[in-house]
């Protein structure tokens, strides 16, 4: 048989997908328990039941100086910005995506603007921001907006302009005007693709958060890496990278479950 | 009533031309079949009539009034493909030309929307997909799926009915089947239809005229500079009539059935023969 044609059985694929997390597990306790065996003081790969202690003492233990749960606080106010940016982004999207894709006039004036925008770097705007919008939330959560918009509002454009044409004239034969056409025959369609390209984001959405509280911030995920990278802390950092790896896959597998729930009609044709 | 008129109608697209010099005359209550060879313009044709595009010369007129150019629900139409929306169920794909009705929010509710429904699930029982109308597009057949693009332009009680090859993705026994509904349908309707088609025994069992185009001249270099011109315009007889049985078997292809009529053949009687 061709190896084109060999499937694994329902057991062999989960067995097969838990196999580079398990290996990489062991890879990393080996290299640990070799480094640790030469200088028990080494820091750069700490024992397994170092961070798991290290993970006890800032998710449980309240920090003996302001009193809180440093892992929960960060991730919160980490998790604030990231959403109240995503959901800015989503909505400039949602607008902008469909006005660029069903209007001519706006696609002329707009489509060339958004192409030249989402090509500057938006890190190189981070000193900018700071500047203008001072060192708080509004200026991180402008980086990830800026970051993540433009290629949002790309996407949504495109998927307005390959609807089918037969769609759009059918809709206007049973006399749905612009509005109409919009609200019942666009919108609804292009909301699927909108939790994709969103899904798609996060990446580079949780860039930009980490690189904007990397440079300025008192609280949050990135934050916290970048304070304890001071003392060497992999202690801290690994579990918090971790940790991030977690938030992002379970934020992207919640949005994948959302848009089957809410449009059935967008998987149906996936088999 | 719905006379279409095409008065020397020429479309060019850029140098190059489509169609040359149309003149036609669609009597209301017709069913015009329109076949030729692929490129000679058939869909140009439908296009112009949808009001997609406009002619380059000439004008098209519906009862004496120049059609407006952007369709709009005076004239239904199926294509083959993309015909309905892949997120509304059966029933709110039939249902979606009424919600139109309300400018703002597009939705009905209340008595308008009950009667709506009822209205909708008429039709979706008439064209055969009674005990679907919770399964969205992609779960149908694609029979199934053009009786549905039936129904939903139907609904909006169009005055024209365009048909873009609704049935050539089709297998045999399936286009038979909507062959039945599609003449109940112009039967029992008020309905001029223009169908455009490649199966010439479709043309001849469904319409009760068919017209050919043609590119006269088709060499290489001469195909941008001329465009196609309406080569062959016949009548079926007996005629069909509208809301009037049959004289004839259905279908030409059947097993013969004697009838006591003396002529079989399509005797040409159009404006262009």
């Amino acid at each position: 048989m061709r190896w084109i044609n060999t499937k694994p059985s329902p057991a062999v694929a989960t067995l097969l997908m838990l196999a580079p997390f398990v290996l990489l597990v062991i890879a990393y306790g080996v290299g640990s328990a070799a480094r640790l065996a030469d200088n028990p003081s080494d820091k750069l790969l700490p024992a397994l039941q170092t961070m798991v202690d290290a993970v006890n003492r800032l998710a449980f233990i309240p920090d003996p100086r302001t009193g809180e749960l440093i892992l929960w606080s960060d991730t919160a106010a980490s998790l604030v910005r990231l959403f109240s940016a995503l959901g800015i982004s989503t909505l400039i999207a949602l607008v902008f995506g469909m006005l660029v894709g069903m209007l001519p006039y706006v696609r002329a004036l707009l489509a060339p603007f958004i192409a030249t925008i989402s090509m500057v770097p938006p890190l190189a705007l981070l000193p900018i921001l700071f500047i203008v919008l001072g060192l708080g939330e509004t200026a991180k959560i402008t980086l990830i907006v800026i970051g993540v918009a433009p290629a949002m509002i790309r996407d949504l454009a495109l998927r307005v302009i390959e609807l089918p044409k037969e769609q759009i004239t059918k809709a206007e034969t049973l006399g749905g005007s612009s509005w109409q056409i919009a609200l019942r025959v666009v919108l609804p369609q292009i909301l699927p693709r909108l939790i994709t390209s969103l899904r798609l984001q996060m990446g580079p959405a949780w860039l930009f958060l980490i690189a904007a509280e990397a440079i300025s911030a008192d609280s949050g995920l990135g934050y916290r890496i970048f304070l304890v990278r001071r003392y060497l802390s992999m202690d801290v950092i690994f579990p918090y990278v971790a940790w991030i790896t977690l938030l992002a896959v379970i934020t992207s597998f919640a949005l994948d479950r959302l848009r089957i729930v809410v449009f059935p009609w967008s998987n149906l044709g996936v088999r | 009533m719905s006379t279409i008129v095409f008065d020397k109608v020429w479309k060019e697209y850029g140098d190059q031309i489509v169609l040359e010099k149309i003149s036609l005359t669609i009597a209301s209550r017709a069913f015009v079949a329109l076949v030729g060879p692929s490129g000679c313009g058939k869909t140009t044709f439908l296009k112009l009539l949808l009001g997609e595009e406009a002619p380059t010369q000439g004008t098209i007129t519906m009862d004496g009034v120049p059609l407006v150019a952007e369709p709009g629900p005076d004239r239904g139409v199926v294509f083959q493909r993309y015909s309905v929306f892949p997120h509304l169920t059966v029933l709110g794909n039939v249902l979606l030309g009424k919600e139109f009705r309300s400018p703002v929010a597009a939705r009905l509710f209340g008595a308008a929307r009950r009667n709506a429904v009822d209205e909708a699930m008429a039709l979706i029982a008439e064209v055969g997909l009674a005990g679907s109308e919770t399964k969205y597009p992609a779960q149908l057949s694609g029979g199934m799926q053009q009786r549905l693009a039936l129904a939903q332009a139907l609904i909006m009680k169009p005055k024209v009915l365009l048909l873009d090859e609704p049935f050539g993705a089709l297998d045999p026994g399936i286009r038979a089947d909507i062959h039945v509904l599609m003449k109940r349908l112009w039967h029992e309707t008020e309905l001029t239809v223009v169908m455009v088609t490649h199966d010439m025994r479709e043309a001849f069992t469904l319409g009760t005229r068919v017209i050919a185009f043609e590119r006269p001249r088709d060499r290489p270099e001469e195909r941008e500079r001329y465009g196609s011109l309406l080569s062959r315009d016949i009548y079926i007889w007996p005629p069909r009539i509208a809301g009037e049985p049959s004289l004839f078997a259905p279908d030409r292809d059947d097993p013969a059935i004697p009838l006591g009529l003396s002529q079989d053949d399509p005797a040409p009687q159009g404006d262009n023969p």
